[in-house]
């Protein structure tokens, strides 16, 4: 039951009442091969990223990726897979810039440097061949998208490109998560470092086929984000009964280790990353990467317990949440 | 005739932010220039953090191959912290980043790479019966059908199309390309499964979790290493039955890319390590310069900087690095900074592991090469080209996929994983080890339980290295001359090359912030 253009954007205007998203539907989704207007274009753009989102989107499975690619969307521009190189990539962006192309969804992997265009640049100056900043791109395509999504944590809340010098306490490129360029105007956030390709798959469908899901304060689609790790853990049982691991990959609740569960919203422990594993089963831990706090968490860092110096007694705010001396 | 500039910006189907710029003279390239497009600052970011925190940071410096960045930085923290791993933490290292070498190689030929050989319109004359190549058929046609015209006719048959296009620039054998499609449908699935074999022992993949100093944390179970058998049974039939067929196929398609990409030194810091000391690996340690194998000897890098944007002191060891980002500085056209070795511009990566393994006399690689070599009846000089860094990719992942079938037999599901660890006031570490696409160091610098200084040497930035400061090419610039441009406009014989290379360029960005002495180092 794929939308027409026009009621998309209906839903685009008035999000409303969004309506939870049965996992069945992607299943559920016909195939689309008659109805080539409908898959939504997509063009997807990499700032300061790892590629670590478009490496995680590959692993996508039922829908596989292909049929993604072939019946639901349609992928103008995405730099890690496209056949186009050189000017025959840019050509894209370019068209679509010069037309004012309305007609696509933007996503955003990766974060924007602010302080200096050169920090990450897509294409150059015809004349000057001087590259162009990729904040340019996402400024020009974003205003005319009719939606833009960012994956991934960079993108969603800066990340870890945007994160401080714990000594001079500056960010060396003044990165800044996408939302920061389009002040007013909603930006959906599928974050994680990386996010689950079901995350980023399915809240794009949503977004096609029912509108905007219902998000949360960060704009976080709920039905991936809403419940923290904590309450889903694989190691649940432990912690109702006091068992606390002392090292990592030991038996017990890995809090008393820094697990940052508790604090992080993501399905993960039930979900499985890559249909076998996850975070806190494998002994770990959450390290938090769904979070904006992401990976400052205040003056700790990722793993508090570990720090020897004695900081990790403090207490610290994390996400809203006020975690007690260990 | 005068030269003229030709420019590909951005080189796509790579990891990060790459561009390249030529002179083209008479239809062949007489001068190029590799330039990192992009800068995060990671070293910097790291300053002042948790030791531990950096193995998880690192690993996003590239979301391709973090399990070398995050088990460069465990060697990196075990060296700081005084321990090594146990006996099965070695063996679930290599086991997670064989699997992860798996996954990078076959992305790379695949999906990467392929797209310059192959001709993905070839599935519109696709008269079989495949069902999945049949709704490919179908979607490319209407794809043609309904964005005619239309504002987004750019678009259509996206992200295959719009590509350079050519006279012969493709496969032109229907069968071949049809083949080949397939094999790029089923390596998609493929793939994933080697990234199910990282995330068993890993936790998950991209950026695995469960890597620590002293080990890995995961719990060795018959269930897992009952599910990672099946993934690698078919991973490893993948591999020898399709996988290297492909490539032999597209080397006799374009059999004069044995002669193009040629680049003549060599540096691998040797992988797949067999004791937990670090002495001895299943791919030899070595340099080869002027075909001859060398030992060895980390004292010999220097960082030079005179083109790279950044302004401080050059020709350091990266250990007592001064780097300060200066984005505009006159003469500068890259973010990637200028190693060297001994004073030389080396290439490191899978043709370095096989040659530095074939030349120190490592039976198995010996025995791979010689019998490929044969199929095409050539002699070793031949493997120093574009098809022969795309052959030794496949021959590796043979070799690795056949060893972690022994590695599984040796894991002891009764002892310890990992070791323990206690972070030391101060300390320093190395870590040296292999990524898929190449040389990879990690220096740790701990003072007060924190990062006072933390530096990584990338393989991207090795081949991908801007000018030195006397004016020499990097390996990718200079095994870029000569290389023909039958098209200015649409330069795909320089692109095949740099991409034979496997860049990463997210990876190759270095900086090391402040002008502060770092402590002194011990040094191999």
């Amino acid at each position: 039951m794929a939308l027409n253009r026009r009621d998309f954007l209906k839903i685009m205007g008035g999000a409303g009442a969004a309506i939870a998203f049965p996992s069945v539907m992607i299943q559920g989704c016909k195939r689309a091969l008659e109805r080539a207007a409908e898959r939504t274009n997509i063009i997807w753009l990499e700032g300061q990223s790892c590629s670590g989102c478009s490496v995680s989107l590959l692993n996508k499975i039922s829908p596989d990726i292909v049929s993604v690619i072939t019946e639901h969307i349609s992928l103008n521009y995405q730099g890690v897979v496209m056949g186009g190189t050189g000017e025959a990539a840019t050509r894209v962006l370019e068209d679509a810039v010069k037309k004012q192309r309305k007609d696509f969804i933007l996503i955003v992997e990766g974060a924007i440097p602010t302080k200096n265009d050169l920090y990450c640049t897509i294409g150059e100056d015809e004349k000057t061949h001087r590259g162009i900043g990729v904040r340019h791109w996402v400024e020009e395509l974003g205003k005319n998208a009719m939606a833009i999504v960012s994956v991934g944590t960079c993108s969603a809340y800066g990340g870890i490109p945007a994160a401080k010098n714990r000594i001079t306490g500056e960010n060396p490129t003044g990165a800044v998560a996408v939302s920061q360029l389009f002040k007013g105007k909603t930006v959906l956030n599928v974050p994680g470092c990386p996010p689950h390709p079901d995350w980023m798959v399915g809240t794009l469908l949503h977004v096609l086929l029912k509108g905007i899901p219902e998000l949360d304060e960060y704009n976080r689609p709920k039905m991936y984000y809403a419940k923290t790790v904590h309450e889903q853990c694989e190691r649940l049982y432990y912690y109702k009964r006091g068992i606390f691991a002392k090292e990592w990959g030991d038996k017990g609740c890995l809090y008393n280790l820094g697990c940052l569960g508790m604090d992080s919203g993501c399905d993960i422990p039930t979900r499985k990353w890559n249909s076998v594993n996850s975070c806190t089963d494998c002994g770990s831990g959450c390290i938090g990467c769904t979070e904006k706090a992401f990976p400052e968490y205040g003056k700790r860092g990722i793993y508090q317990n570990l720090m020897a110096s004695g900081d990790y007694k403090e207490k610290v705010v994390i996400a809203g949440i006020k975690r007690g001396e260990v | 005739m005068a030269s003229q500039k030709v420019y590909i910006d951005p080189l796509t189907r790579i990891e990060g932010h790459l561009s390249i710029e030529m002179d083209v003279q008479d239809g062949k390239v007489v001068d190029a220039k590799c330039r990192g497009d992009m800068y995060r600052g990671y070293e910097s970011i790291l300053q002042g953090r948790n030791p531990v925190d950096a193995q998880q940071i690192v690993m996003r410096i590239c979301g391709v191959c973090p399990v070398s960045h995050g088990q460069a930085s465990s060697r990196c923290l075990d060296d700081a912290f005084g321990i090594k791993p146990t006996k099965n933490g070695r063996i679930l290292r290599n086991l997670i980043l064989g699997s992860n070498f798996l996954q990078s190689h076959i992305l790379h030929f695949y999906h990467l790479a392929a797209l310059d050989f192959v001709d993905i319109t070839a599935i519109l004359k696709y008269k079989g019966s495949d069902d999945a190549l049949l709704r490919l058929k179908d979607w490319v046609n209407n794809e043609i059908k309904v964005k005619k015209g239309r504002v987004d006719e750019i678009s259509t048959a996206g992200p295959f199309l719009p590509r350079y296009e050519g006279e012969n620039f493709y496969i032109k054998d229907l069968d071949t390309n049809i083949d080949a499609i397939a094999g790029y449908v089923k390596a998609l699935e493929i793939r994933e499964k080697t990234h199910r074999m990282v995330a068993l022992f890993g936790g998950r993949a991209p950026h695995p979790i469960a890597m620590v100093p002293g080990g890995v944390t995961t719990e060795i179970t018959s269930a897992r290493v009952k599910e990672f058998k099946k993934y690698l049974k078919e991973v490893e039939k993948f591999i020898n039955e399709t996988y290297i067929n492909h490539v032999i196929a597209v080397a006799k398609a374009f059999p004069e890319y044995f002669k193009l990409g040629k680049y003549d030194n060599f540096l691998s810091y040797g992988v797949f390590d067999k004791d937990e000391d670090r002495k001895s690996f299943m791919f030899e340690q070595g340099v080869i310069t002027a075909g001859k194998l060398e030992k060895f000897d980390s004292s010999k890098i220097r960082e030079q900087i005179k083109y790279a944007r950044y302004k401080s002191g050059s020709n350091l060891h990266p250990l007592k690095g001064e780097t300060v980002a200066d984005p505009e500085k006159s003469g500068a056209y890259s973010w990637v900074k200028a190693p060297r070795y001994d004073d030389k511009p080396m290439e490191v990566g899978v043709l370095a592991r096989t040659l530095v393994a074939y030349l120190s006399g490592n039976k198995d690689v010996k025995a791979e090469v010689d019998s490929l070599l044969k199929v095409f009846n050539a002699e070793l000089p031949a493997a120093n080209s574009v098809l022969g860094r795309h052959a030794a990719r496949a021959l590796e992942s043979k070799l690795i996929a056949k060893a972690i079938h022994k590695w599984l037999d040796d894991l002891d599901s009764d002892e310890k994983t990992r070791n323990s660890y206690v972070i030391p006031e101060s300390g320093e570490g190395e870590g040296l080890i292999e990524a898929p696409r190449g040389a990879l160091g990690h220096w740790i610098v701990v003072k007060d339980h924190k990062i006072a200084n933390y530096q990584a040497i990338v393989p991207t930035t090795w081949f991908c290295s801007p000018r030195d400061d006397k004016g020499v090419r990097g390996p990718v610039e200079q095994a870029l001359i000569g290389t023909p441009v039958s098209d200015p406009k649409n330069p795909i014989e320089a692109a095949r090359v740099v991409r034979s290379f496997d860049p990463c360029l997210a990876c190759a960005i270095h900086v090391v912030e402040g002008d502060k002495e770092i402590g002194k180092f011990r040094l191999i």
